[in-house]
Parts: structure tokens; C-alpha cells; sequence
């Protein structure tokens, strides 16, 4: 390993450009003779327009045009798609309602797009945007997940009568009533996986730009992946062919699945920018975020473990209505369906699973993959009914776990999945040691002294990344394939561009990515540089979303780096006077096999582009050469983490005293980067387990639509955590990697939970655990120790 | 943001004068104003805004008594070494407003002319029998806070400083909202002179207010134990997403045996 290379705790490349100011945003771009756009959002839940009125707004100072749905429709725009098809049990395909970019005849949730205001300035626009007139015809709305499919529940979409998008089914039913039939115990829970709202540092933002001169758009956007992007604007959105039509996601902070979607706004300002002939900008408000970016979770489940009289589980039962918001949003369908059920065996072989899922329709923000995107959902599902499980058997948490763990390898579940490598009581012996397990008892009754409740809980996650192979994928519904590209140009000095098909929205590709090439290629990582999110400078990509850029798009990025070795050699054969068979290849220089005659990768790149040792009938001049990688199995990241709090029951305050994580990654890059990651995925994961939850009330408004009333997690509510790692190697790409990006944010909410109904001793406790909750669940149930 | 008119005097008798105006919001460290102009839910004619007048900050310890210049920024409150030593329960309280950004720029003025029903300063004035300064009159705090955003100010009347008479002990315990951090329930406790007052921000539908039967028994007897058992009524506490009434009422009775336990 070199001191830059694979392994190393290299400091990000990157983070000088963010820490000074210099990163280039999408609200950082401005064009010439720019205008900006503000959107008139609806103020209720469900309505009836019948009529909207631009007339006083049009004339207002600096109004360059105003647009509406049905400006839209005369150009044939399409409306907004969701790309993964998803069939009922009975066969039936989902029931999607269309989704138009601005409404036209009705509003679906607040915060639903209305029409556009196009001005010179932005404070025009929001002056003008006061003076529309809209009569809206109130409807009443659907809003609660519970709701939803009530007989007489308002309909969201005509085509979904019922609010039922889907009624959707994956695993064995009858085996799994058979396993219920025959079961010693079982555990019942009802569950509610509360609603969160992403919140990413840098807000959605757009520029459209149009060149008349060559019939050519360009889109500057926070997206995870702008090539897909450009292809839903194009193929169905119907904005220009790809090839007139370029996206652009520059330095893009945060996304946390919220920016892999293609919304309205975007769509407008792409396609405002040649009815206007000037460029249309727009950056969403923290309001607007809040409104409608695309929210994440919000399942309510009933699950049920089946097990005989020594404690082995037989079989789990799991039924989930998914609410999907007022339309499906681009990729909703799959989160609550395919990437979630598929995850309910867990790290725990179990013989019979059937898990049913009604997807709805609500008069509430769109919903869809947030950090995790249904496999915390999943975990939380499982980790939960194990716990209790084991409680109810009076067993040790840890113990029963272990007793029910998948021990050999491969691993094919009930539920699709085939796991491949992994070593589950590894991450548990780790973890307990870690966490001390052994002295808790010591611990709790130190807490009892001072009058403080002490818990610790235990998540044994697993998670699926790396979403592949196509074929299988497009096999489930998926419209897309999901590979990775990458490019790599090797300069005449031999400095190194890599093209990827990934996009690094915080993730640190510009770092581990050159760590590859450095390792590779024994050239310093200084002269690598990562180049993404640019669709005319890039090849076809898919982006960055589920932990995918290591295991998928570093290896397309191995698999170019392959072929440029290959071609090297050929050319150091020519110029060593040597046969490509007999050169090695090592440390950054080519060796002729039983000599000394050796020729460093620098000047191999020269040698390949002036092409004087070789001529063209033998070998092409130059050094570039791209791939594609689709792997042949998902990965699984799999590991165990404790959560130990303490709680005042006077305050109903919980504290996370310690936190240890256990990882199976796999092959890691770089390990700083990737502890950066769980740090960051815990936090989100005690964000939704304490403090996080978007409430809306009875009539549609977001109650939680600021930071005045939606909680995130601040440094003090954190504790340091105590991270370690454990290894097995990913078999299903050539790096061994498995993904962390989501890991902690899949691990942590049962881990939060586990704990404080430890500390409480009974399980009635919803997420987010806040103060009230906690103080009222004490209240309820009569605590274990006296409150103060 | 509307468009406004932006006058910056030099001398309280001419802010004054501007802010006489109906039209007219006055500004010290624009912490609730700015933020509330910019989300288009205020929109004032005009701006008096006061960081350009002198003579307005500080703090000075004298004869019993703390002064608090009305453009004192929190801060600095909480970094005053007099300050400190003598009623170091206001010196935390002023720590644990807003973040950092918000404690370089917002004044106990602007707070206490606010009347924010979850500010922290108006609990202080109220427990430490605090006097308003205007540049008419004197006001006792008592009399001040008369509401929801209400208080005896007239339009254009100014703030200028604060007077704190010093207790012989005092604490502030704030149970912070996990989203806003502002306090859901915020219970200042002053041993004095006179006698013990107890006030309590946060929780209450119209602000600030004083709890009678934890004076008379802390009165009686200054421990967190005189208190206990007595329950406070749930009549005119607030209820919302993060704290109802019945839990309210039961923290202020919390926060007030910590706040007797801590006072010092």
C-alpha cells in the first residue's frame, strides 16, 4: 500500500475547495441576462382550482412572464414519472396518477405547484406571485397513512379509487402459515416508522439555460444524477432530445436521496428558459424544502414472529401500508416494496417470510428513498420483533440473536436475497466486548442510585447496496439499469482524468476515487482528478444513491483501469523491445520479466501518444479507455451496533450515554471516510429515533414545516462514538466493498429504541422517543424505578 | 423582505422621535425582527434601528443593584465578570439564549421589549423584581409584561437600560424545545429581600407569569422539597407538538426544585 493508496486515512482532497468558500453550487452559477422564477404553491390539501387570475400579477414591476399548468400542456410537457413499475398480487399494475410539473385543475398537498412567476428579480417574482389570484374549491383531505384506505377516505386520484396504489405481496404465504400453525410462541407488534424530511445542507436549486442558436438546453440542478435526469427530461418529460439537452449537478452538499429525483421546479425552469428566450433560476427557501422536497419512511406495520419452544424462529409475518404522498414520486414505488422486503430476514436465518405492503395515496408531500430507502424500515421491522421476542422468552438479546444467526455461506433468504459473505457473531463478539454488555447490570444500578432509568439495545442490521444486477432489477420493474460507467484518460505526462458515472454530493469521491488510481497506477493522488456531473463531459452514468459508488462505480473504474494496464503494457512492449506477455507491472513501473529494463507509467503515457515505437497497424496511439460494470449480486454490509442511554423519568429526557458500532464493509478504501459516514449515519438514525418526525395536521398542513418545530440532530445530542470494524470480503466485484453509506442510519433506530424500552421495561414507545413521549410512556405504564 | 425606509439615529431622543411613527418598528439586535421581515410576515414602513445610538450598552454593578444598558448584547451579559459575581443565575440565564451568532447580536433590550413567550430574559425580570427604563419613565416589571408580545411600552418609547436589584440567591432552569431550543418551560427562582419569586416563561398562553404557591412555600422554606407535592393547574399553559399542558405544568414544578437546588 502506498501512503495514498488503498487503506490510507488520506485527508479529502475536496474539502479545501468547501472549507474556503470556493465550492461552485448550483445557486453559485449565474448566466447572462438571467431571470428568476418563484412558485405559487397551494395553501391547502386538496382543492378544486377553478380559476386562476395573472392579470394584476403580470403587470407588476419586472414580471417577465408567468406560467401554468396548462402553459405546460399546449407545449406538450409531460408530467413527472415514477420509473419502477410495480404489480399488485392480483397482477394488476400500480395506479399512478398523474403528476403534472404546475397542477392543472387540482391540488393534491400543500406546498403542490401552482403556477410560476418569471422576474427580473427574485423579490419581483415574490411580489408578483402575492398578486395571482386563485379560487380554489376546498375538498377534504386524505392525510393520516392510517386513514387512508378507510371506506369514504377523500380520493387522491381518480384512477386509485381505494387510495391504494398497490397492494403488493413478496414471499411464501402458505409456508408461512404453516410455520405459524406449528410455532411454540409468538410476537405480535404494531409499528409505526415514523416520517422524515430530509433536510441536506444546500436546499434544490436550478438554472435553465437555452441556446437558440443551436436548438440546445442545459440544466444546472442539485441532482444525484444527472444523467438520469437528462434521460427522464428527455424520454418522457419531453424537454429536447438528450443530445440538445444538458445537465449539469456541480459541487452539490447534501442529498441524502432527495436530490436523485426529478421535480417540478427543475422541469419548469429547464423549459421556462426558451419560452422566456433568457435563463430561469430558482433556489428553494428552507419552507420550500420542508413543503416538498420528497419526504422519507412513514410505514405503518403489523409484523409477527413465529418460534418453537427452544427459541428458533420459524417464520415472520409482516403487513405495511406505505404512504407514498399525493403522486409517486420518481423511484417511490420500489422503496416500501423492493427495498424493504427483501431485507425482513435480516441477519437471521429464517425459513418462511410473507410480507404484504399497500402502498397509498395521501394529500401529503410526495414520499420516497431517504437515507436507506426502505431497508430501515426493514431493520427496524426485525430488530424490534427480535427483541421483544427475546424478552418475551426471557432470553438474553445478544444470545438469541446469535441463536438465530445465518452461519454459512451463501445464504439464500425466503425473500430474493442471496447473501454471499459475511460473519455475524464476529460483528457480535466485537460489539459486546466494545460496549462492555457484561457490566451493564453494574451500570443500571448505578443510574438507579442517582434516580435515572439505563437501557441498552442492540441492532443487528443487515443491508442490501449496490442495487444490481440490471437484468435482475429490470426483472422486479425497475425502468433503468443499474451499472456504472466510468472513464478513464491518461494524460500525455501522465496525470490521470477519471470520468465517472458516479456523483459525489459529500461522499469524498474526489479522494477514495484517486486512492484507487494512486494504488493502481503508482502515481500521487495529486495528479488524479475526479470528474462528474456533467452529462457532456461524461459519459452515460446512473449516479450515487444506496451506497452504490464504491462496490459499483469504483469497479467499472477498475475495470477501465484494467484495460489501460493492458494497453500500457503493449506499449512499454514496444518500447522495452519486449513482448506485452512478458512485462510486469508494479509500484508505477513496467519490468521486463528476468531483467532490468524497466520504463515508469509516465513515460509509457508519453510514449503511447507521440506513438513513435509502434505504428498504427499494430497499436492505436493514445492511453484512454472506458467500461461498464454491472455486478452480479447486490452487496451486503451487515454489523452490529449498541445504543446505552440513560433517562431522567422526572423529565422524560433520554441521553445516549455510549455508542458502539460494529461494521462489516468489507474492502474499505479509506477508512477516515468511511468512519465519517457511519458518524453521520448514526446521527440521522438517532435524529428519526428521538427527535425527528414530520407531523401534519388533520386538514394537510405541515405542522413541522421549520426548524422552529422539526428537530434535527445538533452535535450535543450525539454522543463519541466507539467504532470498530470486522471483514469479509464482498465476492461480487473486484474491489471486495460493500457500501457504508447508509449503514448507520439503517443500524441506529432500533439500536435507540432497544435501549430505552430497556430502561423503560415495556414497549410502548413510538418514534421519535422526545421528552413528552418518553415522560408520558413512563407516566402510563408506572416506571420500574421511582421517579424523581 | 417588502421594501422599507431605513433611518439609523445617533441619539435616543431622535430614535425616539422615528419610532413615534405607527409605521415604524424599532430595531436593537433584529434577531426576531429580520428573520420574521424576511419570511414576508412583517412588513414595517420603516426601520429605527438603534446600533447606531451610544451610551446604550454595558454593564455596571453599583450600590445593589445590577444595570444592564437595553443594547447590551447576551454575550456580553454572560461574559460579565461583575456581572458574575453578583447575580451569576442571569449571567448563565444570557448563555443559554439562541447560538452563538444569535448572542453576538441580540440585546436583553430587544428581548424584553419583544415579550416572546419563550424568552428567557422576561422570566429573570419578573423573579428578580427587575426595573424597565425608558426614556420617559421607570417601569416595574410587574407592570411591564402584559402579554403575548405585549408590553407597557408606548409607540416610540424606548428601552434604555435595566435594573436588577441583587438577591441573596437565584437560579434559571430552562427546559429547552428540542427543535426551536427555545424554552418550553423556563423557571427562574430569586431568594430576596422580599421575599421569594418564582417566575416562569415558556408555558404560559400569555407569557410570563408568577407562581404564588411556590413563593409562599419557598418562602417558608427555601428546598426543593417544599414544593414537591404541589401541583400546579393546567389552566392557561400552552399545548403543542412538543409539550402539552399536563406535561408543562409538571416541569415547571421540575425545573423549579432544580433551579431551588442550583440557586446560588
Amino acid at each position: 500500500m502506498s501512503g495514498t493508496g488503498i487503506g490510507a486515512r488520506v485527508q479529502r482532497k475536496e474539502d479545501f475547495r468547501f472549507l474556503t468558500g470556493k465550492g461552485n453550487y448550483t445557486d453559485d452559477v449565474n448566466r447572462y441576462g438571467q431571470t428568476h422564477a418563484a412558485f405559487l404553491r397551494s395553501p391547502h390539501a386538496h382543492a378544486e382550482i377553478l380559476s386562476i387570475d395573472a392579470a394584476a400579477a403580470l403587470a407588476m414591476p419586472g414580471v417577465v412572464a408567468i406560467f401554468t399548468g396548462d402553459d405546460l400542456a399546449a407545449d406538450k410537457i409531460g408530467g413527472l414519472i415514477c420509473g419502477w413499475m410495480i404489480h399488485s398480487k392480483d397482477g394488476e399494475p400500480m395506479k399512478a396518477g398523474a403528476h403534472p410539473a404546475l397542477a392543472q385543475g387540482k391540488v393534491r398537498y400543500v406546498g403542490d405547484h401552482v403556477a410560476v412567476v418569471i422576474a427580473e428579480t427574485l423579490s419581483q417574482a415574490r411580489d408578483a406571485l402575492e398578486k395571482i389570484l386563485v379560487d380554489y374549491k376546498v375538498l377534504p383531505a386524505t392525510v393520516a397513512t392510517s386513514d387512508a384506505l378507510k371506506p369514504g377516505a377523500p380520493v387522491v386520484h381518480d384512477v386509485a379509487p381505494d387510495n391504494a396504489v398497490y397492494r403488493w405481496a413478496l414471499g411464501n404465504e402458505a409456508e408461512t402459515e404453516a410455520a405459524f400453525a406449528k410455532a411454540a410462541h409468538v410476537t405480535r407488534m404494531d409499528i409505526v416508522n415514523n416520517r422524515l424530511i430530509p433536510n441536506p445542507m444546500e436546499p434544490r436549486a436550478a438554472v435553465g439555460d437555452y441556446d437558440s442558436g443551436n436548438d440546445a438546453f442545459t440544466l444546472y440542478t442539485t441532482s444525484q444524477n444527472p444523467h438520469v435526469a437528462r434521460l427522464v427530461l428527455s424520454a418522457f418529460i419531453g424537454i429536447a432530445p438528450e443530445h440538445k439537452l444538458r445537465v449539469i449537478a456541480p459541487d452539490v452538499g447534501g442529498g441524502f436521496g432527495s436530490k436523485i429525483f426529478i421535480y417540478a421546479e427543475e422541469t419548469v425552469c429547464v423549459w421556462a428558459a426558451k419560452k422566456v428566450g433568457r435563463p430561469v433560476k430558482w433556489t428553494s427557501d428552507r419552507t420550500e424544502a420542508f413543503l416538498a422536497d420528497a419526504h422519507g419512511r412513514d410505514h405503518v406495520t403489523h409484523a409477527e414472529l413465529a418460534l418453537d419452544a427452544a427459541g428458533k424462529i420459524l417464520g415472520l409475518r409482516v403487513h405495511t401500508t406505505a404512504n407514498l404522498g399525493a403522486y409517486l414520486s420518481t423511484f417511490s414505488s420500489s422503496v416500501p416494496t423492493y427495498l424493504y422486503a427483501p431485507l425482513l430476514s435480516g441477519q437471521y436465518d429464517i425459513p418462511a417470510i410473507y410480507c404484504e405492503v399497500d402502498g397509498v395515496y395521501t394529500n401529503t408531500a410526495p414520499v420516497d428513498a431517504y437515507r436507506g430507502a426502505g431497508r430501515p424500515e426493514a431493520t427496524f421491522v426485525i430488530e424490534r420483533i427480535v427483541e421483544v421476542a427475546a424478552r418475551e422468552l426471557g432470553k438474553d438479546p445478544a444470545a438469541f440473536r446469535r441463536q438465530n444467526f445465518v452461519t454459512s455461506f451463501p445464504h439464500q433468504t425466503p425473500v430474493i436475497m442471496c447473501y454471499d459473505a459475511g460473519d455475524y457473531g464476529a460483528a457480535l463478539d466485537k460489539a459486546l466486548s466494545m460496549a462492555d454488555y457484561a457490566g451493564i447490570g453494574a451500570r443500571k444500578a448505578e443510574s438507579a442510585r442517582k434516580g435515572m432509568l439505563r437501557g441498552i439495545g442492540l441492532s443487528a442490521y443487515i443491508e442490501a447496496c449496490g442495487i444490481a444486477p440490471s437484468a435482475a432489477v429490470g426483472s422486479l420493474g425497475a425502468g433503468v439499469g443499474l451499472w456504472e460507467s466510468a472513464e478513464v484518460r491518461v494524460n500525455p505526462i501522465g496525470t490521470v482524468e477519471i470520468l465517472t458515472g458516479s456523483h459525489s454530493h459529500g461522499q469524498g469521491h474526489e479522494t477514495t476515487f484517486a486512492q484507487l488510481v494512486s494504488e493502481r497506477l503508482g502515481i500521487s493522488i495529486d495528479n488524479v482528478s475526479i470528474v462528474h456531473g456533467d452529462t457532456d463531459k461524461v459519459q452515460m452514468g446512473m449516479g450515487t444513491y444506496g451506497s452504490r459508488s464504491g462496490a459499483v462505480g469504483m469497479s467499472a473504474i477498475v475495470k477501465a483501469l484494467d484495460k489501460i494496464e493492458a494497453k500500457a503494457k503493449k506499449v512499454a512492449g514496444f518500447v522495452l523491445e519486449a513482448s506485452a506477455d512478458d512485462i510486469d507491472f508494479k509500484d508505477g513501473k513496467f519490468t521486463v520479466r528476468g531483467t532490468d529494463k524497466e520504463i515508469d507509467f509516465a513515460s509509457v503515457a508519453l510514449q503511447a501518444y507521440i506513438a513513435h515505437k509502434f505504428n498504427g497497424q499494430e497499436l492505436e496511439p493514445g492511453l484512454k479507455e472506458s467500461a461498464f460494470w454491472d455486478p452480479t449480486n447486490f452487496t451486503f454490509p451487515a454489523g452490529v451496533h449498541i445504543c446505552e442511554v440513560e433517562i431522567d423519568p422526572a423529565t422524560g429526557v433520554t441521553r445516549i450515554e455510549r455508542w458502539t458500532a460494529v461494521d462489516d464493509f468489507g474492502n474499505v478504501i479509506n477508512p477516515m471516510i468511511v468512519e465519517g459516514q457511519v458518524h453521520g449515519g448514526i446521527a440521522q438514525g438517532v435524529g428519526q429515533a428521538l427527535l425527528e418526525g414530520a407531523v401534519y395536521d388533520a386538514t394537510g398542513q405541515l405542522v413541522t414545516a421549520s426548524y422552529m418545530d422539526y428537530a434535527m440532530p445538533r452535535a450535543g445530542d450525539l454522543p463519541s462514538y466507539q467504532i470498530g470494524m470486522t471483514q469479509t470480503v464482498c465476492p461480487s466485484n473486484p474491489l471486495g466493498i460493500k457500501g457504508c453509506g447508509e449503514a448507520g442510519a439503517i443500524a441506529a433506530p432500533p439500536a435507540v429504541i432497544n435501549a430505552i424500552t430497556d430502561a423503560l421495561g415495556h414497549e410502548d414507545i413510538a418514534m421519535p422517543a422526545t421528552p413528552l413521549a418518553v415522560w408520558r410512556a413512563i407516566q402510563k405504564h408506572q416506571p420500574r424505578a421511582a421517579a424523581e | 423582505m417588502y421594501p422599507f425606509t431605513y433611518h439609523r439615529p445617533d441619539s435616543v431622543s431622535a430614535a425616539a422621535k422615528l419610532a413615534g411613527d405607527a409605521e415604524a418598528k424599532v430595531m436593537a439586535g433584529g434577531m426576531t425582527l429580520l428573520p420574521t421581515m424576511k419570511q414576508r410576515l412583517a412588513s414595517p414602513g420603516a426601520i429605527v434601528d438603534l446600533n447606531g445610538v451610544s451610551g446604550l450598552s454595558g454593564v455596571t454593578v453599583a450600590g445593589g443593584k445590577v444595570t444592564i444598558g437595553a443594547m447590551t448584547r447576551h454575550a456580553d451579559v454572560h461574559t460579565s465578570a461583575e456581572l458574575r459575581k453578583a447575580i451569576p443565575a442571569l449571567a448563565d440565564l444570557a448563555g443559554w439564549i439562541g447560538d452563538p451568532m444569535v448572542r453576538h447580536r441580540g440585546t436583553i433590550g430587544g428581548s424584553v421589549a419583544n415579550n416572546d413567550p419563550a424568552a428567557d430574559y422576561p422570566a429573570a425580570c419578573m423573579a428578580l423584581g427587575a426595573t424597565i427604563v425608558t426614556d420617559r419613565r421607570e417601569i416595574a416589571a410587574e407592570d411591564f409584561f402584559t402579554g403575548l408580545f405585549d408590553t407597557a411600552l408606548e409607540q416610540g418609547e424606548l428601552i434604555t437600560k435595566i435594573v436588577f436589584p441583587v438577591p441573596q440567591k437565584a437560579a434559571y432552569q430552562k427546559f429547552r424545545n428540542p427543535a426551536s431550543r427555545y424554552a418550553i418551560v423556563g423557571v427562574f427562582v430569586a431568594q430576596t429581600s422580599a421575599g421569594v419569586r418564582v417566575a416562569v416563561t415558556g408555558a404560559g398562553e400569555s407569557g410570563v407569569f408568577r407562581v404564588k404557591s411556590f413563593e409562599d412555600a419557598l418562602s417558608k422554606d427555601f428546598s426543593a422539597k417544599a414544593i414537591e407535592a404541589i401541583k400546579l393547574p393546567t389552566d392557561g399553559l400552552n399545548s403543542d407538538i412538543h409539550a402539552d399542558a399536563v406535561y408543562r405544568a409538571h416541569l415547571i414544578n421540575v425545573m423549579a426544585r432544580r433551579a431551588v437546588d442550583a440557586a446560588k
